[in-house]
């Protein structure tokens, strides 16, 4: 059947899907539908930099997490990394991507970063270190 | 906060990350200045639009796409160990501008690139920054062919806030990339300032 779809001329609503389609597993059912991250007025920033806690044993017994959450665990293993890293690396919407952090930050298996407040923002010595540090690249 | 280590008070562990925002109209270079200066490879992050999730679960959607992704190319500068910068290449079609916003939460500022031939092209992005009050530089990307304006001519033709600089790059060059960057942190400290004198007078 798969052999006929490429050459055939198709019929409305008798080809299969193909990427246009979208993916085949709706993106939000990795999170059982959920949209929102759980714990409430945690809010993910796109640089919020996401730590595992090097003492949290391995994730093979935990039967709370997904494959997702484990693949997010692991690409955080080697380095520290942002939430669009993350949502890059993982290959999932940002939107899917906050929702595992979330939980991952309920289980106590990450730490994350606040991102900076704005009216913070920037300290004076950090600039300079940054322009330096463009100057050096 | 949860990320903060008391073994280390001198804030090795507390990692800083910055973001700058790179805007402008459609085909400006916008992801050619992300990879040139960026240590990785530009990566793309992917948003769902959906209405406040109240579509997604839809099961007739797959006839009919019902989301949309929004893909954003960002790229990282490590400054050092702990303190790293993101570029974030921002949707170029008016109606994302929401994303905008959540983009330029916290941003320490923008980048807007400008094409001479289409100078119009970036008028909604230099509106959107000085509207919020977000440092930004106005780069006009050099394009080979096109005519060469003066910096000032571009900052007259974009009716530019006095002070806001105006900076002649190539955006395929690391170099002119990081100069670029340069005058914008130069800038965006030269701000924080002026609007900290503001607030104890």
């Amino acid at each position: 059947m798969t052999d006929d779809f490429m050459g055939a001329p198709q019929e409305p609503g008798s080809q299969w899907y193909d990427h246009e389609a979208g993916p085949l597993v709706r993106p939000y059912a990795m999170t059982g539908g959920r949209t929102k991250p759980g714990p409430a007025g945690v809010r993910f920033d796109l640089i919020s930099l996401v730590t595992i806690d090097p003492g949290v044993p391995g994730t093979d017994d935990d039967t709370a997490l997904g494959p997702e959450h484990r693949l997010l665990i692991e690409l955080c293993r080697t380095e520290t990394q942002s939430v669009a890293e993350l949502a890059a690396g993982a290959d999932l919407p940002v939107g899917v991507v906050r929702v595992l952090l979330g939980d991952l930050l309920e289980l106590g298996r990450v730490t994350v970063s606040r991102p900076v407040p704005p009216a913070q923002l920037p300290d004076e010595r950090i600039l300079r270190e940054v322009i330096a540090g463009l100057r050096a690249l | 906060m949860v990320s903060e280590h008391f073994d280390a008070p001198d804030g090795e562990t507390a990692a800083l990350a910055l973001k700058v925002l790179v805007a402008g109209g459609f085909g400006v270079g916008k992801t050619t200045l992300v990879g040139a200066v960026s240590e990785i490879r530009p990566l793309r992050t992917e948003e769902l639009l959906s209405q406040a999730g109240q579509l997604v679960d839809d099961t007739d959607g797959v006839n009919h796409k019902v989301t949309t992704t929004v893909a954003m190319d960002f790229g990282r500068i490590t400054i050092r160990s702990g303190l790293s910068l993101y570029l974030f290449g921002t949707p170029g079609q008016d109606r994302f501008w929401f994303l905008w916003d959540e983009l330029s939460q916290g941003a320490l500022g923008a980048v807007v690139l400008a094409d001479t031939r289409r100078l119009e092209d970036c008028f909604p992005a230099v509106d959107y920054f000085e509207h919020r009050h977000i440092p930004f530089v106005v780069a006009v990307n050099c394009f080979p062919g096109a005519r060469t304006y003066g910096a000032d001519d571009v900052s007259r033709a974009l009716d530019l806030d006095r002070g806001t600089p105006v900076v002649l790059c190539d955006a395929r060059e690391r170099d002119s990339g990081k100069e670029v960057l340069i005058r914008l942190v130069e800038y965006a400290g030269r701000m924080h300032a002026a609007r900290l004198l503001d607030s104890v007078s």
